[in-house]
């Protein structure tokens, strides 16, 4: 069986790409940090060694529209493209190609079918953000195949918080259970707090840093009962109008479990939205790197 | 009222270049234009096959053909959708980095929680 070789969460922030790689002038003068802890954050993946990359995130708007909008939807297909024009624009993000893993995606869909979960798919997918942020964070390599899973965290009416860790759990399952000896790992991106297009945008801080304080603790312990007892799709609203990403976050807590602390933890605090990156390894922590950040 | 056709205007002008700029040197005559010529078009199938039902309320027009970002707001347009495209054809006039950003908050800072619903 495949093994599971590493948890990872984190936000998806469409500034890394351009502030890490500005130069003189045009360099933030937070970038240096960030590209540090982002750094640090990728050699928790590479160490894992990973064949495959199961990517969780979500479609904003650019292929999956009103008039037809799945919940959650699996992609399969030979190949991705990625980055939409409005990304090139706004973000300054490249245009990208990455390899599918077919076969993962195949078994996904029809386990993830017969466990209760009525998945849409696509054969023909291009990729936004939400999946290339961390492919150019924690693999900018891009050298790995691909199986994208989109959530609906977007456009209401949205699934309930406790069906994304449903779905985490039971892609945990499907992972750990698919024939083969390939090393996976489920990396999945969502938000903190955050406002988007309303009063609380762009502030010096995310919009409720109260919020990211107890969200990370959440998520870093694996308190998942915690979570689900004080989240709800109208508490959400409360963080910041785009707060409803944090739902990803939670369908990573599923993918690690009850009770899984993370083994890997770091915050930054930035203007508009709080970075927050996690790793588990629930196969033991790997051998090796210099680094020594990861906690236990 | 229709927040979908709202941000189906939204939707289809951001993903066009072409359409941004038309829309922000004309945005009455492209909001005319768009609503004769594209508000029925199903954007999956062949333009032969279009809806026949869908249309703006004058509210609706207005605050597209104005480009009132604030109106748009409160109609429940999708806040996303609205800031991208606004972004895309505001923020190069603002010298200050992220200036036009902070500007959209602070027009938008009356309105306290519940926002408007924006469900379709």
């Amino acid at each position: 069986m495949a093994t599971l070789a590493a948890v990872i969460a984190s936000t998806h922030h469409p500034f890394y790409y351009r502030a890490s790689t500005a130069q003189g002038e045009d360099r933030p003068p937070f970038a240096d940090e960030w590209v540090r802890k982002i750094t640090a954050f990728r050699e928790t993946l590479t160490r894992a060694r990973p064949d495959v990359l199961v990517m969780v995130g979500s479609d904003h708007f650019h292929q999956l529209w009103l008039d037809n909008m799945p919940q959650f939807l699996i992609g399969k297909a030979p190949f991705y493209d990625a980055n939409w024009y409005n990304e090139e624009r706004e973000f300054g993000l490249p245009r990208m190609v990455l390899r599918g893993q077919e076969d993962l995606s195949a078994y996904l869909l029809r386990e993830g079918l017969d466990a209760g979960f009525d998945l849409a798919y696509s054969n023909e997918l291009r990729i936004d953000h939400s999946i290339t942020c961390p492919i150019i964070t924690l693999r900018p390599e891009a050298d790995l195949p691909i199986v994208p899973v989109y959530t609906n965290i977007f456009a209401p009416p949205l699934p309930q918080p406790k069906r994304f860790v449903q779905l985490g759990r039971t892609i945990r399952e499907l992972v750990e259970s698919w024939p083969g000896d390939q090393r996976v790992a489920v990396v999945g991106t969502g938000h903190l707090s955050l406002e988007l297009g309303g009063p609380r945008q762009f502030g010096p801080h995310g919009p409720d840093p109260e919020f990211d304080r107890r969200a990370v603790e959440w998520i870093a312990s694996g308190d998942l009962e915690g979570c689900l007892s004080e989240v709800t799709l109208d508490s959400l609203h409360a963080p910041g109008n785009a707060t409803h990403g944090f739902m990803d976050f939670m369908l990573m807590m599923g993918v690690a479990g009850e009770g899984a602390k993370a083994d890997y933890v770091d915050t930054l605090d930035l203007f508009h939205t709080m970075e927050a990156y996690f790793t588990w390894y629930p196969d033991g922590v790997p051998a090796g790197g210099d680094q020594g950040t990861v906690t236990s | 009222m229709s927040r979908y056709l709202l941000n189906k205007f939204l939707y289809t002008v951001d993903r066009d270049p072409d359409l941004v700029e038309r829309y922000r040197d004309d945005p009455r005559g492209t909001v005319t234009w768009w609503e004769a010529e594209r508000a029925n078009q199903i954007l999956n199938c062949h333009v032969p096959e279009a809806s026949t039902w869908l249309r703006f309320d004058e509210i609706e027009r207005e605050a597209l053909a104005t480009h009132d970002y604030v109106k748009l707001f409160e109609l429940g347009a999708h806040p996303f959708l609205t800031l991208t495209l606004f972004i895309a054809m505001f923020e190069r006039d603002d010298p200050e980095p992220l200036g036009f950003q902070k500007e959209y908050a602070r027009r938008l800072a009356h309105f306290s929680l519940p926002y408007p619903d924006i469900a379709t």
